[in-house]
């Protein structure tokens, strides 16, 4: 009985040594700054772009109040992104599950990973050109006579909910076929015996039971688009301004430390309230 | 009990082999067969032999090749499973996972939009009925074998269909559990007069619980009787030998009437026995089979009990003591091995020995001649 004990306690120890690393690295690089992030966002802007005392909450009131156009729109393209591409990425892993032969499936999947192969800058460069007012859209358009003027479509909202949704629909794709891959299509014939169509089948056995790969595609498409910066500078241009690209200027072009400190806070929270989304039904897995 | 519920005209189910290829698997082939209301039917087969594929056409998750299906007259072409008044307890009961035991026998009573009050006092019943009236709030998976079992059954009875359709509902379980809930099921589809159709390889499972059985192999269904008449006058080699145990001696038919042939064995010896092949031809190769229980073990003796017996003579080979009986391995001719069975009395004890010469006999009208 004592050796058990000696044993499980020089476990004990040993997982405390080997997790110190990681320990070590998460306290002093993540949370350490974020702690930094969040004592800034109550302190007052001062001359050449530092910070100090006294506490306020004024940043907080500029977010909620001058800045949360921004926040708004940043939260509605993240969620449209997430909506689009569940429902272009859901049929896209059933069909890829649904392929019968190993390379069918390993084929498409390779299909999916493919872009990554390419920097997403490069990627985003890419829409500019098919976008622009010279662009490959419009330019084929005019020639075919279909409009006369070109289409205002770079700079705008919608380029940027294009550029997120081709950026991240993998995302959305990968655990989703994790999901439907685990998924015994038995099920959907024990629905059907009992008198379930397509549409209840897919809505009362299916897609409960693939949820966590659905709550998981979505956190992974939701999380980044919502902080995102790259593609709503390329893209989006004023009109698709985004909480990224504030918190960026904040801190690179103003220099107003504090602002973008609270800007940073919100939109953790946002992704607090969505992680916590995830907690609560991704995890509900047997 | 004479009108016909299931009934299966010239069904033909053929499978691709590989995608694209033109050779196809036949998976179940002319399959006629009429299967009777309230009737507990069991198709009988070893693995791969269409039995499940049979059932998957009646269920509608499978459409035939060729060849049509009625159930209740009407013709099942083109109607969806979801619309067929048939249910199936699955084979590893295909409980959904994320709902109660509850909602799991609810669902089917929801999908046909049962008032929820309804729903859930039909589905609780259900639940009586296979005695589990206690989980209802349970997840499946906190259930054991035989629980999961009952819920699947209950869940398929709850939509009170004109037939249930099980596909080895009990081959998960233990042999304990398994004898328990044969005789439950029996008596459940007495007490519901539900048509019970059961897919089985277990041909025990079959003859004890079914008041007629299919026995099918690659694909055709070989004899449909009643299970005396299957187990005692089987109509072909196979069906003799996949139920219950069987001795085939190897011959040759040297002559016939229409209920009787004479086969030869070797140079020597000559038995008669009842025609069970459909078909038969002087001088063919057939078979005789007699069920090991029906041969009486002598000491060596050449006058027959009577003249309705046939004798041969041979070797003991091996004796096994199994408790209730004895069973002997007799060398009769050259190659042929013969098992006997002799159940164990005061009288007969393991009376012979290996290598003793002894006389088997068997009246004729339990002997069979079939062809190969």
């Amino acid at each position: 009985m004592a050796a058990g004990v000696t044993a499980r306690d020089e476990q004990k120890t040993g997982g405390i040594l080997l997790a110190l690393p990681a320990v070590l690295w998460l306290g002093l690089f993540f949370l350490l700054p974020l702690l930094i992030v969040l004592v800034f966002s109550f302190l007052t802007r001062s001359q050449g772009g530092q910070v100090s005392l006294p506490f306020t909450l004024a940043q907080y009131e500029r977010v909620f109040d001058t800045f949360w156009v921004v926040m708004q729109r940043s939260i509605n393209i993240a969620l449209l992104t997430t909506v689009i591409c569940l429902i272009a990425g859901y049929p896209l892993a059933y069909f890829i599950v649904r392929r019968r032969s190993n390379f069918g499936k390993q084929f498409a999947l390779f299909l999916v990973i493919l872009p990554f192969w390419t920097n997403f800058l490069v990627r985003t460069y890419a829409w500019r050109v098919l976008l622009g007012r010279e662009g490959l859209i419009n330019s084929t358009l005019i020639n075919n006579g279909i409009i006369t003027e070109p289409l205002e479509l770079l700079g705008t909202e919608f380029a940027v909910l294009l550029g997120l949704v081709y950026g991240f629909l993998p995302f959305m794709v990968l655990p989703i076929y994790a999901s439907l891959s685990r998924f015994d299509f038995r099920f959907i014939e024990a629905a059907q015996d009992l008198g379930a169509n397509d549409v209840k089948a897919f809505l009362r056995v299916m897609l409960p039971m693939t949820l966590p790969g659905v709550v998981a595609g979505c956190m992974l498409v939701f999380i980044p688009a919502i902080g995102t910066f790259v593609t709503s500078d390329l893209l989006g241009g004023t009109q698709g301004l985004m909480i990224g690209n504030l918190i960026y200027s904040q801190y690179n072009r103003s220099g107003n430390l504090p602002l973008g400190a609270a800007l940073s806070v919100v939109m953790m929270g946002v992704v607090m309230i969505a992680l916590l989304i995830y907690a609560r039904f991704g995890e509900a897995k047997e | 009990m004479n009108d016909i519920k299931v009934e299966l005209i010239d069904v033909v189910k053929e499978f691709p082999i590989q995608r694209g290829e033109t050779t196809r698997f036949r998976a179940v082939n002319n399959l006629n067969l009429d299967i009777y209301d309230g009737e507990f039917f069991a198709l009988l087969g070893p693995s791969g032999c269409g039995k499940t594929t049979t059932l998957r056409l009646i269920a509608g998750f499978e459409q035939p090749s060729s060849g049509q299906i009625l159930i209740d007259g009407k013709p099942m072409q083109g109607i969806p499973s979801f619309s067929r008044p048939v249910n199936t307890v699955f084979q590893d009961y295909a409980l959904f996972p994320h709902m109660s035991v509850l909602q799991n026998v609810m669902f089917g009573l929801q999908m046909d939009k049962v008032p929820r009050k309804e729903a859930e006092g039909r589905a609780v019943e259900a639940l009586e009925m296979v005695r589990l009236p206690n989980a209802l709030n349970r997840k499946p998976k906190e259930l054991s074998g035989g629980q999961q079992q009952r819920v699947a059954l209950a869940r398929a009875i709850v939509k009170r269909p004109k037939v249930l359709l099980l596909d080895e509902p009990l081959g998960a379980l233990d042999l304990k559990l398994r004898r328990e809930m044969q005789f439950e099921l029996k008596s459940m589809q007495q007490e519901l007069g539900i048509t019970f159709i059961f897919v089985t390889h277990d041909q025990e499972e079959a003859l004890t619980m079914a008041n007629r059985i299919g026995v099918m192999h690659d694909g055709n269904l070989l004899q449909v009787g009643r299970p005396e008449e299957i187990y005692e006058t089987p109509a072909t080699r196979f069906v003799a030998d996949f139920i219950g145990e069987t001795n085939f001696i190897d011959g040759k038919l040297v002559s016939h009437t229409a209920h009787e042939g004479v086969v030869s064995i070797d140079d020597e010896t000559t038995v008669t026995a009842m025609i069970g092949a459909d078909q038969v031809a002087n001088g063919q190769a057939v078979s005789v089979a007699v069920r090991p229980e029906k041969m009486t073990i002598t000491a060596y003796s050449d006058t027959p009990p009577s003249t309705e017996h046939n004798i041969v003579h041979g070797q003991v080979a091996q004796v096994f003591y199994i408790g209730t009986d004895t069973r002997y391995a007799v060398r009769v001719g050259k190659s042929a091995l013969v098992n006997v069975r002799v159940q164990n009395t005061a009288a007969h004890h393991t009376t012979f020995k290996e290598r003793d010469t002894v006389t088997l006999s068997w009246e004729r009208s339990v002997a069979r001649i079939l062809t190969h």
